[in-house]
């Protein structure tokens, strides 16, 4: 696709050469946490290199070298990007770093982790579209969200492992050690008071720096395109591209507080209080992280960096053209089963005989499933918890798990809803 | 609780009594009933503001009602200055087959000639909200379709979504010819396609 370059001003160069010392100087504080604490010189060694590195790109980008990021990156990457690369990639890597946790929670893998990542996203910002749109004011906290939601990810699966490893070994977890408890007051309110403060002050710089983006006086006639939801919505957004309005905004979004109630009485794993542990509490772990980095956090960043003009997908380097056009076509499962399946006439049949496949389909999906579970996969549940907790437990599951099987379907087969009935606002 | 249950058997006693009593001396009926009244009255007072902590209560209920009488009285505005439903949108001549005219949009609608199904040349009225959850598409003219700026529903010409969520196609809005050539738009009858309703001879014009 041929676009104007744009030229990157002298301010973003010199933002940049900033940015890349200010990541070389945290490789140095690293290199010699490597040396002194580590007692690794190898490593130190390898990540003063790095740091070497990020020096010379703050050289080139402070003395205004013009750098930008080669054509053809770019193009690769707005080419393997879309709704669903970008989900099943986000899928596979929350699996691989579960099944991997070991590797991805040793700190030097996560610091490489974290140092390609600053690398690309110190040169991504040469790009003007990617620029635009990270340093839009509404998008500067879901920057901070994917390092923080990411941090947040890793720390705990460390103490996790290194607690399951000293479980292994019959020794009590590391929490359990420090037996000693501290005061509320003044401990815990001083730390809180401190916290305010700090939060307080951060705001405030914020609110100053960054404009609240207003925008003109509201219209019918002109419409932001793309209209997007706050940004701690935008996950609902995306799930409405998917499903009727009554189920993504009302149906749904009440089975995940009523979910989210739930937990504390349909968990019946006594184990993993008050200590960080995966082994102990696998499917506690990997579901919350599921329904929380992927369906909600992951569903963010695509919704506020990738959404563009016409809720079209956009790579992150690919200018918002208000024309693209995606040729979609979406087709109704009931449409599936008689025109192309039974090659017969859809009109004429009441909604009941036109829909009855999909119903079918449903009802088995929701009552047929958990007896199926209970026999098979997941019959120790099943015994451990009584019929009542886990058909709860279940069907919470099934509701989550509707998201992305819809989601998988509409990309591809092209199915628009399984039930499908206008004449009562009914659709799933 | 043994004087509520009093004063209503009382009162029962008093009603199961009144037809017999009607024919005679007005005295005696009104016996039964003034001997009822008073307890009653009492009752209510005592429950009502017995207690200092009772009247609070009772105080506080009822301002609460009152505010919410209050609210209530806000769906009821005094003046509504909605625009008329009825719109004059130009003349039937100045209407080009296959062409969305976007002038009326802030009004809630796009006039729009076409060729519809049975290959009729007709203008109809075409309402902007969008069937899925409400937000206001635009027309691409280099697509031919309305799209959706919010989950990415499309919409062909005749308003038939054929892309994205939304359940169903855009409502047409009630249309007709004056007898000088001009285009009325009623804003307030709606046609709805899945349920048959384009066939009203009210929803279209024909040209
Ligand atoms: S409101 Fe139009 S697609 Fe959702």
């Amino acid at each position: 696709m041929e676009y104007e370059s744009h030229h990157l001003s002298a301010a973003m160069q010199t933002g940049l050469g900033v940015y890349f010392f200010l990541v070389a100087l945290m490789n140095a504080a690293f290199a010699h946490y490597c040396y002194r604490q580590r007692q690794d010189p190898v490593q130190s060694a390898i990540w003063l290199g790095v740091a070497l590195l990020f020096a010379v790109h703050g050289v080139a980008f402070i003395t205004h070298m013009d750098l930008v990021m080669p054509e053809a990156i770019k193009e690769l990457v707005n080419d393997v990007m879309n709704p669903v690369s970008y989900f099943v990639i986000a899928v596979l890597g929350l699996v691989a770093f579960l099944v991997w946790r070991r590797f991805f929670t040793d700190p030097i893998v996560a610091w490489t982790i974290l140092q390609v990542g600053l690398l690309f996203s110190g040169w991504s910002m040469t790009d003007y579209t990617f620029q635009q749109i990270i340093t839009k004011p509404d998008n500067v906290p879901i920057v901070m969200l994917i390092f923080s939601v990411g941090f947040f990810t890793w720390l705990p699966m460390r103490q996790a492992i290194i607690n399951d490893d000293r479980l292994a070994r019959g020794e009590p977890p590391l929490e359990k050690l420090e037996e000693d408890k501290v005061l509320v007051w003044p401990d815990l309110v001083y730390t809180e008071l401190i916290c305010m403060v700090i939060c307080t002050f951060a705001l405030i710089v914020w609110a100053i720096t960054l404009k609240a983006p207003l925008e003109q006086p509201a219209s019918s006639s002109r419409i932001p395109n793309p209209s997007k939801a706050p940004w701690y919505f935008l996950g609902l957004q995306e799930m409405l591209v998917y499903f009727d309005p009554w189920m993504a905004g009302v149906v749904l979004p009440t089975f995940i507080i009523i979910g989210l109630i739930a937990i504390p009485y349909i968990d019946f794993n006594v184990k993993g209080n008050g200590y960080y542990t995966f082994v102990e509490r696998k499917f506690a772990v990997s579901t919350f992280l599921f329904g929380f980095v992927v369906l909600w956090v992951v569903l963010i960043v695509l919704g506020t960096f990738l959404r563009g003009p016409n809720w079209n997908f956009f790579g992150p380097f690919e200018p918002w053209d208000p024309h693209k056009s995606v040729p979609l076509n979406n087709v109704n499962l009931s449409d599936y089963f008689w025109l192309y399946l039974l090659g017969d006439a859809i009109e004429g049949k009441g909604w009941l005989a036109r829909e009855a496949p999909g119903i079918i389909l449903i009802l088995v999906y929701l009552l047929g499933l958990p007896p199926l579970l209970a026999k098979t996969i997941m019959r120790s549940y099943f015994i451990r918890m009584g019929f009542i907790r886990f058909f709860i437990l279940v069907t919470l599951i099934q509701f989550m798990a509707l998201l992305p099987i819809k989601m998988v379907l509409r990309w591809t087969i092209n199915l628009k809803y399984i039930v499908f009935i206008p004449e009562y606002f009914f659709n799933i | 609780m043994a004087e509520p249950v009093a004063a209503g058997t009382i009162a029962e006693a008093g009603k199961a009594e009144a037809p017999a009593v009607k024919a005679a001396p007005a005295k005696p009926a009104a016996k039964p009933a003034a001997k009822s009244s008073p307890t009653r009255r009492i009752f209510i007072i005592s429950t009502l503001f017995g207690s200092w902590f009772a009247t609070a209560w009772t105080t506080f209920t009822a301002s609460m009602i009152a505010m919410l009488l209050g609210t209530v009285r806000f769906l009821f505005p005094n003046v509504l200055s909605e625009p008329p439903s009825v719109v004059k949108a130009g003349s039937v001549s100045d209407y080009e087959e296959g062409k969305v005219d976007d002038k009326y949009k802030e009004f809630g609608f796009w006039v729009i000639r076409a060729k519809d199904e049975r290959n009729r040349d007709i203008i109809y009225a075409l309402s902007t909200v969008c069937t899925h959850l409400g937000c206001n598409p635009n027309w691409l003219e280099a697509d031919k379709k309305f799209k959706c700026p919010c989950h990415g529903s499309g919409f062909r010409i005749s308003g038939v979504n054929f892309e994205g969520p939304a359940p169903r196609p855009l409502e047409r809005l009630a249309i007709r010819k004056t007898d000088d050539g001009f285009v009325l738009v009623d804003k307030s009858r709606k046609f709805q396609k899945e349920i048959g309703q384009w066939d009203d001879p009210d929803s279209y014009i024909l040209v």
